[in-house]
């Protein structure tokens, strides 16, 4: 017994050492897809020509300045954080609902996120002069995440009792919450006008375009900081697998968990939504890839799935600024047009594996 | 290359306003009614790009698409490498009128409007910012003409005709204009009245609406009618209605008769004529 366990190569199913490998793959390919996604755009900027320049002290004109440092690079930034933030997101829900069909949707970010922008846009032209003038470009994106937060914290409350919260529960009241929050959005589009009507289509398919040094430098911090708080999430997920009970004989704190994910998600979600709109695919194609590519350790599925969903998301960003140049293709229907086949292509492939 | 780009850039911006703007050779136009009146007062050959809205004249469709009215790309913008951009106002978001400012290109907003002066007045701002004042003065007087020749031929008319805009008729549901819109306004010029006036933009409307507002024409944008216009006529409310009984039904290309640009008195002097098919 003892040889065998001492000599014994990784049992048959062990992904662990495929994992590890994977994410220096995963470090690599992002690394490559933010070159490329600096390197290229409508104008034409070269971007080893600019940096040549650059380090010969002959300087840039002003337009490659903007082109390279105030269009490209935040974009290419926020393109990280959202890709990475929604990713994580899903992983995590599907981890803590133990459900494979979990996104972050299922806190009800989506939904109210998507009505705080909704009211914003309807209602923004109403709002007193002065307090439009001083949010600006913000109001969207504040009124996106307020709408969010609000959201997940009614939806905590309303499964939370005596301190434990029933991820069924959760569910369900999501899907009620979704429809609530689905008919207010639709009045509020019966009193929109054409442009409004406009912008909110707009807003539903995502883009980044809108990103911009200031709105990053609110949004990051708030997806930095709650993707890291998954960190301390990835053991205590892998004892949820066998279950709740299970779990807390095993000694993981199962409420403390739900907590924590459930606030890290509200607040990586909402920050991802509220800069760059509504995003699919993205929290639900990439934790599946890498499940089936390499196990469900959430140790390593979580920083995996950030590096993966950043990597694809600035890739689709790429796209969408360059198919249709001058003009720009939104982003959600890239993440769904490439995100939707390649799901269906996996679960044919593996459909005795997943049993859903 | 000792001088700072910016210093040249502002120098150069600087020089522009000097030379009111006539320096403009690479002009982005943004908004139909902006595109079509930088091509009426012929400096169609200077533009380099146009937004998606901007689909007249057929030449304006050559040009690189950097995107939809409110929501241009501003890489896209740059990438043609523009030296002036005519936009019409609500262009944007907000972001890349931001950017392009930074990037100290020129950007001049044209007021809107859906009234006979604001056309005329529009026309002038376009001339103003591409240097052509002359030709813009005599396009607007010649607007202003043309508009106040059928205003006076609509104040002959007794009864003005009723008029029902449709938006769209998908699937029988109609989508008509209650007040406030661009086609209330182009009804009014033309010497018309807006059959719906209960709410404000474009809402859906109920059978009996339709019947209470009594259309004695309806006006629909071409191609939006379906099966050659007949379709709409046989909804069975619009049916009830006069505009069905004698089957009026006037449709018109939706950026002629909507966009507010140059051809404005024109379209307006067509519907008047297809309202008022029997006038002397």
């Amino acid at each position: 017994m003892v040889a065998i366990a001492e000599g014994a190569p990784p049992a048959a199913g062990d992904r662990s050492l495929l994992a590890r490998r994977a994410t220096w793959g995963l470090v690599a390919l992002a690394l490559l897809t933010s070159w490329a996604s600096l390197a290229t755009g409508a104008a034409g900027v070269s971007l080893t020509d600019a940096l040549a320049r650059t380090l010969s002290g002959e300087g840039l004109t002003l337009q490659e300045r903007i082109v390279i440092f105030e269009i490209r690079l935040p974009r290419l930034i926020t393109g990280l954080l959202v890709g990475a933030a929604l990713a994580v997101s899903g992983a995590v829900m599907q981890g803590l609902f133990r459900n494979p069909l979990a996104d972050p949707g299922l806190v009800g970010v989506g939904a109210g996120a998507g009505l705080g922008a909704v009211s914003a846009i309807v209602l923004g032209g109403v709002l007193p002069p002065a307090i439009a003038a001083a949010t600006g470009i913000y109001t969207v994106p504040v009124a996106a995440f307020l709408g969010g937060w609000a959201a997940t914290m009614v939806l905590y409350r309303v499964s939370t009792r005596a301190g434990q919260t029933s991820v069924a529960t959760m569910l369900l009241a999501g899907i009620a919450l979704g429809a609530l929050a689905g008919a207010a959005t639709g009045l509020l589009v019966y009193v929109a006008n054409d442009q409004q009507l406009r912008d909110l289509t707009f807003w539903g398919l995502g883009s980044l375009a809108g990103a911009a040094w200031p709105k990053l430098a609110v949004a990051a911090p708030i997806m930095l900081a709650a993707m890291a708080g998954t960190l301390w999430l990835a053991r205590g997920l892998n004892g949820l697998a066998l279950g709740e009970a299970a779990a807390a004989h095993m000694g993981v704190p199962v409420q403390r968990m739900k907590n924590l994910a459930i606030l890290s998600v509200a607040a990586a979600t909402g920050a991802a939504v509220a800069v760059s709109g509504g995003i699919g695919f993205v929290g639900i194609v990439v934790p599946h890839l890498l499940r089936l590519a390499t196990g469900p350790d959430h140790r390593r599925l979580l920083p995996n799935a950030a590096l993966l969903g950043a990597s694809l998301l600035v890739g689709a960003d790429m796209l969408s600024r360059t198919v249709i140049a001058p003009a720009e293709l939104p982003i959600g229907i890239i993440t769904a047009l490439l995100g939707a086949p390649v799901f269906l292509w996996i679960l044919l492939r593996r459909r005795g594996v997943l049993d859903l | 290359m000792t001088i700072r780009p910016t210093g040249l850039a502002a120098a150069f911006a600087l020089l522009c306003l000097q030379l009111g703007a006539a320096a403009a050779e690479r002009v982005v136009a943004v908004g139909g009614s902006v595109t079509e009146t930088v091509f009426a007062l012929g400096a169609g050959d200077r533009l380099v790009a146009r937004d998606t809205t901007s689909t007249w004249p057929p030449d304006a469709e050559a040009l690189p698409d950097v995107g939809y009215v409110r929501r241009l790309s501003p890489e896209g913008v740059l990438s043609v490498a523009p030296d002036l951009i005519l936009a019409e106002e609500g262009a944007g978001p907000p972001e890349t009128v931001d950017l392009l400012a930074a990037a100290e290109i020129p950007f001049v907003t044209i007021p809107d409007a859906t009234d006979a002066e604001g056309v005329a007045r529009k026309v002038e701002a376009v001339g103003a910012a591409l240097g052509l004042d002359d030709r813009a003065a005599a396009l607007a007087a010649a607007i202003r003409a043309d508009m106040r020749a059928i205003r006076e031929r609509s104040e002959d008319i007794g009864e003005p005709a009723r008029v029902l805009f449709l938006l769209s008729a998908e699937g029988g549901r109609l989508m008509a204009s209650g007040s406030g819109t661009a086609a209330e306004s182009m009804i009014r010029l033309a010497g018309g009245e807006n059959a719906v006036t209960g709410f404000e933009g474009y809402k859906p409307l109920t059978d009996e609406a339709v019947l209470a507002a009594a259309p004695d024409v309806v006006l629909m944008m071409e191609g939006r009618a379906g099966h050659g216009g007949a379709g709409v006529l046989s909804h069975p409310a619009l049916a009830a209605t006069p505009a069905g009984r004698d089957g009026r039904l006037v449709e018109m290309d939706g950026l002629y008769l909507l966009g507010f640009g140059p051809r404005t008195a024109e379209a307006v002097a067509d519907l008047h004529a297809a309202l008022y098919p029997n006038e002397s």
